[in-house]
């Protein structure tokens, strides 16, 4: 009897616990869920509130065809946004790999003073010193450039990526080296064919970071990025919904809003054991 | 050839020329191929040499001076600084900042630590919660403030045209228009992006709580409460330290939802610090005094830094 009577709560407390789980859920997915189906409805539809969400009136992909008609159109800030991503990406790999590796497997004069500036770096917000960054760009004639906000933003991810480089290449035993190096690989071939295989789960989480990171950074790219050619997404988007290209067009706004979100929630769907690594790497450091 | 050296050291002690090689090796830890390690640095370092320290000293730089965009500029010596006691607006900002980072911090705290709860106990379906749960921390600060500046707008939004629809209010309401429902949407907008990134910092600092503890503890017929407060809260001081200086610093440096969203509005009354500092430098283009309130802004994060590595040393006997 009374074990019946616990075996049903038990029941009822796990009913209880899903239901919140689910409602919860749904509460955290809601907003991007909301946006995404709104941007099917037809540009008359989009004006009006969003209830419900779906379209009404049939579907349509009138939005993304709107939002290409602002300014540059769409296509040239996403590319300018993909780029910088990119970029960010690829050079942040492989400056933070051949620094991992030197900081680990080196030993050179001032190497703990190097290692300790780079990574006291991250105590200090790049927003404090915004200015000087565009007056050092204007000098080195790249201001107004892409190219230019790439740099910044490896540089801001550095303390994070060669923390995590330098941690994976000292996981690496030392063994596996010397018998590539009595095998007679040099430097660089023991750094491509002999470690890089067995680094590869931290270039994964750096590249993730570093690609996210630079796709939705926005106050370096607002100050940096004067001609509206350079702008990336979420510059081009702020200056839509500020009503910069006349009346606001929301369908437009949440056209935009999907493409700056869905790369971001696939990459992290794909690679979410990495990005939990990361995020573990950064925060227990 | 450096290293072809150092493999002599290292595999032939036996020749001459090399003894005095390796005995040096012995001392200072490694052969010749030091120096090029610190070619392998080099690219990192000259990037965070050229914009960050060099950056970084001209903003000192620069505070002491008078900079307008174009023309020349002039040592003004401490004005600036003088300049910013007397600047109200700076201060309301700074006090406006804390404000928000003292609410949002509570905020974020009050949803992240149940969920943390409900989702370190494995149990079917954790995992998908999880996921959900995290989703908004990897959209964009950018994107998701765009996305809410619609949720709120009162014509095409959701909130008020659903309020309106359902009957609890007479009117759409303009959410943004008066600063208490302003601000509170900002912290609702906030807590659904960020809660997701405390839970999972929390979560790892209950995963490090031994269970055997636990059922030791309801064994002895200590409750839930008595558990969370005897056990679970001063084992996670660490972690809760950690994500507690996470929320601080970030939202000390806030700025992206309070320029798309509110743009500093209604009546200025939501500009951030970094919002100031960004419309005296980049709008009206006082790069000297924006400099200033740079120092001040770096000063008040250094600060914060510092309590971070006191409060997440290990305590003597702990850990």
């Amino acid at each position: 009897m009374a074990q019946a009577r616990k075996h049903s709560s038990r029941i009822g407390l796990r009913i209880a616990e899903h239901s919140t789980g689910m409602i919860v859920s749904a509460l955290f997915l809601a907003p991007i869920v909301w946006t995404v189906l709104s941007t099917f409805k037809p540009a008359q539809e989009a004006r009006q509130p969003p209830l419900p969400p779906w379209p009404t009136t049939g579907f349509s992909v009138e939005n993304y065809a709107t939002l290409n008609t602002f300014g540059d159109g769409l296509w040239l800030p996403a590319q300018n946004s993909m780029y910088v991503a990119l970029m960010t990406m690829l050079l942040s790999v492989v400056v933070s790999v051949l620094a991992g590796y030197g900081f680990s497997r080196f030993r050179f004069p001032l190497k703990n003073l190097l290692f300790v500036i780079i990574l006291s770096t991250i105590m200090i917000p790049f927003q404090s010193i915004l200015t000087p960054i565009f007056l050092v760009l204007t000098k080195i004639g790249l201001h107004n450039t892409l190219t230019g906000l790439v740099c910044v933003y490896v540089t801001l991810q550095l303390p994070f990526s060669i923390f995590m480089m330098r941690n994976a290449f000292d996981a690496v035993p030392r063994e596996i080296e010397e018998a590539a190096r009595m095998d007679g690989a040099n430097n660089i071939t023991m750094l491509v064919r002999v470690m890089l295989p067995l680094v590869w789960p931290g270039i994964v989480t750096i590249a993730l970071f570093a690609f996210l990171g630079a796709w939705n950074e926005f106050l370096a790219a607002l100050v940096l990025m004067t001609d509206q050619s350079k702008f990336t997404l979420p510059i081009m988007m702020t200056a839509l919904q500020s009503g910069r290209f006349g009346a606001i067009d929301w369908g437009a706004v949440q056209a935009g809003v999907t493409v700056m979100m869905v790369p971001c929630l696939v990459l992290f769907l794909l690679l979410q054991r990495f990005y939990i690594r990361g995020l573990m790497a950064g925060a227990v450091k | 050839m450096s290293e072809g050296l150092s493999a002599c050291a290292g595999y032939k002690p036996g020749m001459s020329a090399n003894s005095t090689l390796s005995r040096r090796r012995k001392l200072v830890g490694a052969g010749p191929r030091q120096w090029v390690g610190l070619l392998y640095v080099a690219p990192a370092v000259a990037l965070v040499i050229v914009f960050f320290i060099v950056p970084l000293g001209m903003t000192v730089w620069m505070s002491l001076h008078n900079w307008p965009l174009m023309g020349a500029h002039s040592f003004i010596g401490l004005d600036n600084y003088w300049a910013i006691l007397r600047d109200n607006r700076f201060w309301n900002a700074l006090r406006f900042t804390g404000f928000y980072t003292v609410v949002v911090t509570i905020a974020i705290f009050a949803v992240a630590f149940p969920l943390a709860l409900f989702i370190e106990r494995p149990r079917p379906l954790t995992g998908f919660y999880r996921t959900f749960f995290f989703m908004p921390v990897v959209v964009g600060f950018a994107s998701a403030s765009l996305l809410w500046s619609w949720l709120l707008n009162v014509d095409s939004g959701l909130f008020s045209p659903a309020a309106f629809a359902l009957g609890l209010t007479e009117k759409k309401v303009n959410l943004l228009a008066t600063f208490q429902p302003a601000f509170w949407s900002i912290i609702a907008m906030v807590v659904w992006k960020v809660a997701g990134f405390t839970m999972i910092i929390l979560m790892t600092g209950l995963q490090s709580i031994p269970p055997e503890l636990q059922e030791a503890a309801t064994i002895d017929g200590a409750g839930p409460l008595a558990r969370f407060r005897a056990i679970t809260l001063p084992l996670m001081r660490r972690t809760i330290a950690l994500a507690l200086i996470l929320s601080v610093a970030g939202s000390v440096l806030a700025f992206d939802q309070f320029y798309i969203i509110l743009r500093g509005g209604p009546r200025n009354q939501t500009l951030t610090a970094v919002y100031w500092i960004f419309n005296q430098s980049f709008v009206s283009f006082k790069l000297g005094y924006g400099a200033a309130l740079s120092m001040v802004l770096l000063v008040i994060l250094l600060v914060l830094s510092l309590i971070q590595l006191r409060l997440l040393r290990k305590p003597e006997g702990l850990d």
